[in-house]
């Protein structure tokens, strides 16, 4: 898919995402606006997936370790098609769609996140799987900055290191806020890149909100051998909507009333 | 237990190409021979429990059946949350196998003690809790688990329990075991303590007692039918294990009776008080310590009987 027709489909999920966390008085929305690239690059142009056939086999998986953004994945799954866009009405008010998926939750949801550091250790299983039975099929996580405090990501980033899982991707959607201040003033992540490499896995810089970046390092990361890769994106956190960028009291607000239409109207076109 | 699982296990995995092993850096000695003869199913995932049971949760979604092997407390208290997200709340096909139950590694300290496995995992939904009292009831259950499609837990002791069921009793997952039939007490006991209460067993049946014995290898589902019937049959029900008081078959078998109209008229809990155990010994040591011997069992047991009637 071009670069024009991917920035439509993301300017689409940003309004689902607003209109989504406006009606159910839902938080986080900040951080499921960082990662709408990262996700549109994933679900339409890079993955091998069938939003027909949810559970085939042979599928690429994704696996939303910042389980909080539950409502970028929601919104790009139904953008996809793998659910009626009618069932986001229900986000965060009935269903199953709560804010932190599981995957009782819609079709095309892998796992149950929310409590980070998860998505990765199941990630490298999942890796491992395709590699025990010679398949192709490729897994991608996607970590948030603050998530990278947790230690069992860092068992997982060891492992997979070592074991050479180069059918693993991991992204992270560095937006440098996480629930309680400043990465770097929290805990500091930096060198953020040198750490990766020390693990033994090829690292990528790309700017998070660029389609041709992202998807020239996601190409490149599916070509590598005896690696797992990261890619880190570089975000802003509530990407999109003038007064949430890069403020952390958009992990807790919603966009309710005028502000939600203010957003809409700035995501018009 | 230890050997009774593995030899298990490696039957199954013959026969079974999904079958999966993955251990925490533990095993010497019991995990070797599986090994070798499943080298790309068997791994060892290093010091990194929070890792290995989410790979393992993360291997079942894409189809294998996963045991995972470490000692109690590495695979069910450190990694509580790994399991109730990526494996119950998921029915995740894991098979959690957790050696060293009760007071078994009495040397090693309370770091290494089981006395709470029972209660963290009862209260997963989605979870079977498995509890073998020995080599026998290991291989029921271990059969069992992998029969099951979804998260189970083994409670297994250590090599060279000794043998409870002299034949294969005839088995079924959430049902008991009976050892002894009686009429007037009933014990209900689970894991390899069950030794010690068919030594009690003895002992009050020379002072004129009539002994029913009933093994629960099935923590969860637990057998209520058979509890409410020890409660109709016989004057006394108690509950032995190598387990807090709080939390194990003493808490199920209460909540059993608890939600019936059938209470019976003496009851008794027997197993660790709530408290840590910081003093060294062997397994019968800190057995005799807590007072779970036969002799000690049998005197509760009879103080109490006595007691009420």
């Amino acid at each position: 898919m071009q670069s024009a027709k991917l920035k439509e489909v993301a300017r689409q999920i940003r309004r689902d995402i607003i209109i989504m966390s406006g009606r159910a008085n839902a938080s986080h929305s900040g951080s499921a606006l960082s990662a709408v690239e990262i996700l549109v690059a994933l679900y339409f142009d890079v993955m091998r997936i069938d939003p027909r056939r949810p559970d085939w086999a042979l599928r690429d998986r994704f696996l939303l370790s910042k389980g909080h953004a539950g409502a970028v994945l929601y919104a790009t799954l139904a953008e996809r098609g793998f659910f009626s866009k009618k069932k986001l009405d229900q986000f965060c008010l009935g269903a199953n769609l709560t804010t932190h998926p599981t995957r009782f939750s819609a079709p095309g949801v892998e796992v149950a996140t929310g409590s980070l550091g998860h998505g990765l250790p199941m990630g490298v299983g999942m890796a491992l799987a395709a590699r025990m039975d010679r398949k192709a099929w490729r897994t991608y996580v996607l970590l948030s900055d603050g998530e990278c405090d947790e230690g069992s990501v860092w068992e997982s980033i060891l492992f997979a290191g070592f074991h050479k899982l180069d059918n693993l991707t991991v992204i992270i959607d560095y937006n440098k806020i996480q629930s309680f201040g400043r990465t770097a003033d929290v805990l500091d992540l930096e060198p953020l890149k040198q750490k990766f490499e020390a693990f033994r896995w090829n690292v990528s810089e790309v700017d998070g909100h660029d389609f041709e970046e992202i998807r020239d390092a996601l190409g490149k990361a599916k070509k590598t051998q005896g690696k797992p890769q990261c890619i880190i994106a570089h975000t802003v956190k509530g990407k999109g909507v003038s007064y949430m960028e890069d403020k952390l009291e958009w992990h807790y607000r919603s966009p309710t009333g005028e502000l939600g239409e203010q957003a809409l109207k700035e995501l018009r076109d | 237990m230890r050997t009774a699982f593995i030899q298990t296990l490696e039957g199954l995995a013959k026969k079974n190409s999904n079958i999966v092993l993955l251990n925490g850096d533990l095993g010497f000695s019991v995990l070797e021979h599986f090994t070798e003869q499943f080298p790309s199913r068997s791994m060892n995932m290093g010091v990194a429990e929070a890792n290995m049971m989410g790979a393992a949760a993360g291997l079942a979604l894409s189809g294998k059946t996963v045991f995972v092997y470490s000692i109690i407390p590495f695979v069910t208290a450190r990694v509580y949350e790994q399991i109730r997200n990526d494996i119950a709340l998921q029915q995740a096909n894991v098979k959690i196998i957790g050696v060293g139950a009760g007071l078994v590694y009495g040397q090693l300290g309370p770091t290494h003690h089981a006395i709470d496995d029972l209660g963290l995992m009862r209260g997963l939904p989605n979870m079977t809790v498995f509890s073998p009292a020995d080599p026998v009831e290991a291989e029921l259950v271990t059969k069992a688990a992998a029969a099951i499609k979804g998260p189970v837990y083994i409670r297994i002791g250590k090599k060279g329990d000794e043998l409870i069921h002299t034949r294969k009793p005839s088995f079924r997952v959430g049902r008991a075991l009976t050892l002894r039939s009686g009429s007037d007490i009933t014990f209900c006991v689970t894991g390899s303590i069950a030794v010690h209460v068919l030594g009690a067993a003895r002992l009050l049946e020379e002072g004129g007692l009539s002994v029913r014995i009933l093994s629960f290898p099935t923590i969860k589902p637990i057998d209520a039918k058979s509890i409410l019937r020890a409660s109709r049959e016989t004057k006394m029900i108690v509950t032995v294990e190598e387990h807090s008081v709080i939390g194990g078959l003493g808490s199920s078998v209460a909540e059993v009776l608890f939600d019936s109209s059938v209470m019976p008229t003496k009851t008794l809990r027997l197993g660790v008080r709530d408290r840590f155990t910081t003093r060294a010994g062997s397994h019968e040591d800190l057995r005799a310590f807590h007072q779970l011997q036969a002799e000690h069992i049998a005197r509760h047991v009879l103080k109490k009987f006595k007691k009420q009637s």
